[in-house]
């Protein structure tokens, strides 16, 4: 498999970066790890003239761990897995890292590859949405930042604009109990559906919930609604039907591969279910 | 646009100078233009695990990465890791405990085992398995090949305590 030719750059700073996504317009695009793009490229279903490689630019990778959590774009999947501080901090990172592809996929992939992609079969948009994080993008006109759970627009469209770099995704360390629940055919596969959830409790009351599914419509999908379903709730089994149901309400899952509409409706309810069974009894 | 540029590799502790497309897949580097067969293409596709090399102490599917992202990498084939005189433990321990049949996979198997027992020196039979998740084989049903694994992690272990 031979992709279209181009021409390689590696910067080794942000300016360098920004200057060629500026000369290069349409034709110029990053590349974190590859692992999505360099299989779209080889499948000739991305051609880009211009590939910036981002892996010598500084002060894109590590993982900062406070009230505020913050990980730089290139921080890969395998980091994330390693870093004991974070895991104990926000635990559903290295349980959800730990369901995505396969160890030398997880070498290469990165934090901002996987939410800046748009592809919705990446389980990081969705456990953002959860996690109410942000994303910190740089381009021309500076900095800014722009909620996780207004990102995603339609699949591979992001208000990420072409000339902007992510660098780095921040959300609150969060509270309370937490499950990243993924059905999978195999190991390397993206989900037919994926639930991650985080749920506080308080004597026997769920005081606050979040709830994002992974692969159900062309975007990840926050759902208010289920998540509205738990809070004042003891998280029963019929709030958790009831979360269930709204839930369904709110994804849209098409027929492919992985199975017909209706089967892809019935597992995202067995894995919803099951993962705030998991987080209810972790909160 | 797209003219050969020359790009810098350590391959197995060499220093070697390629003349190559920027677009030039790094397996096809290895084995096409320095001769390195062992790293085999399985799919081509990031799938099955046969393209395995290391590449700055990571696992990598040699496949997915382009020659001119290697540039100036440190490489570590199969060829790497042992000779036909001096093999690997891991070798070793494949070709006593039938850890191949056709070995289409084996190359991949072993250079991704070999940063497994680097990173965990002990693993148990679930972490063989779930470290080597992304190597596929359709022969041996990889019951063997856990096995190998486990042999070989025994045997580096075993040779380790008596060196100290
Ligand atoms: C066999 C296999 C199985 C996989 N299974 C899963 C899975 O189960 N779940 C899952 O989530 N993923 C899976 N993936 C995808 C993998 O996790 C990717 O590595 C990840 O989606 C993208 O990260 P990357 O660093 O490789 O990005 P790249 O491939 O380098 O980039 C992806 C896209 O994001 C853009 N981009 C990258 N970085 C930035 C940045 N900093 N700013 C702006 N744009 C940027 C690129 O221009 C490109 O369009 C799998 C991949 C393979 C090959
Ligand atoms: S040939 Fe590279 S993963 Fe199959
Ligand atoms: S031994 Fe034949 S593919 Fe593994």
């Amino acid at each position: 498999m031979i992709p279209a030719a181009f021409e390689y750059h590696r910067p080794s700073d942000m300016s360098g970066v920004l200057a060629i996504l500026q000369e290069h317009g349409d034709d110029a695009r990053v590349m974190a790890g590859g692992h999505s793009l360099i299989p779209m490229m080889k499948l000739r279903m991305a051609e880009v003239p211009h590939l910036i490689d981002l892996q010598d630019v500084g002060g894109l990778s590590g993982i900062m761990v406070g009230d505020t959590i913050t990980i730089g774009a290139m921080t890969t999947q395998a980091d994330i897995i390693d870093n004991d501080a974070l895991a104990a901090a926000a635990p559903i990172m290295r349980e959800a890292a730990l369901q995505i592809a396969d160890p030398q996929v997880r070498y290469m992939g990165t934090v901002g590859g996987n939410v800046a992609n748009g592809d919705p079969g990446n389980d990081m948009p969705g456990l953002m949405q959860c996690l109410d994080a942000s994303f910190t993008v740089v381009g021309p006109d500076g900095e800014r930042s722009i909620p996780a759970r207004d990102f995603y627009e339609a699949a591979y469209m992001t208000a990420r604009e072409d000339d902007e770099v992510l660098t780095a995704v921040s959300f609150a360390k969060p509270a309370g109990g937490y499950a990243y629940e993924k059905q999978k055919r195999k190991i390397g596969d993206y989900a037919t559906a994926a639930a991650a959830v985080q749920i506080v409790k308080d004597g026997g009351t769920c005081v606050s919930a979040a709830i994002a599914m992974t692969n159900l419509s062309d975007t990840p999908v926050y759902s208010q609604a289920a998540s509205a379903a738990l809070v004042g709730t003891s998280v029963d089994e019929a709030a958790v039907k009831a979360a269930v149901a709204a839930m369904l309400g709110d994804i849209d899952p098409v027929e492919d591969n992985r199975g017909p509409v209706a089967f892809k409706r019935h597992v995202a309810g067995v894995i919803l279910a099951r993962a705030i069974e998991r987080a209810w009894s972790r909160a | 646009m797209s003219d050969k540029k020359h790009y810098k590799l350590t391959v197995n502790g060499q220093a070697v100078d390629v003349l190559a497309e920027p677009r030039e897949l790094l397996i096809y580097t290895l084995r096409e233009q320095l001769n390195i067969t062992g790293p085999h293409i399985g799919c081509e596709t990031s799938h099955c695990g046969a393209c395995t090399v290391t590449i700055d102490g990571k696992s990598v599917k040699s496949c997915t990465m382009f020659v001119a992202q290697a540039d100036g990498k440190d490489i570590t084939t199969i060829e790497g890791l042992g000779s036909p005189d001096g093999l690997h433990p891991l070798q070793e321990a494949f070709k006593e405990h039938h850890g191949l049949q056709c070995g289409y996979c084996t190359p991949g198997m072993i250079t991704r085992a070999s940063k497994l027992l680097e990173e965990n020196p002990n693993p148990t039979e679930e972490e063989i398995r779930f470290g080597m998740a992304g190597n596929i084989c359709r022969c041996t049903g990889y019951q063997n090949i856990v096995k190998s694994i486990k042999a070989a992690a025994a045997e580096m272990n075993a040779a380790k305590e008596a060196a100290e």
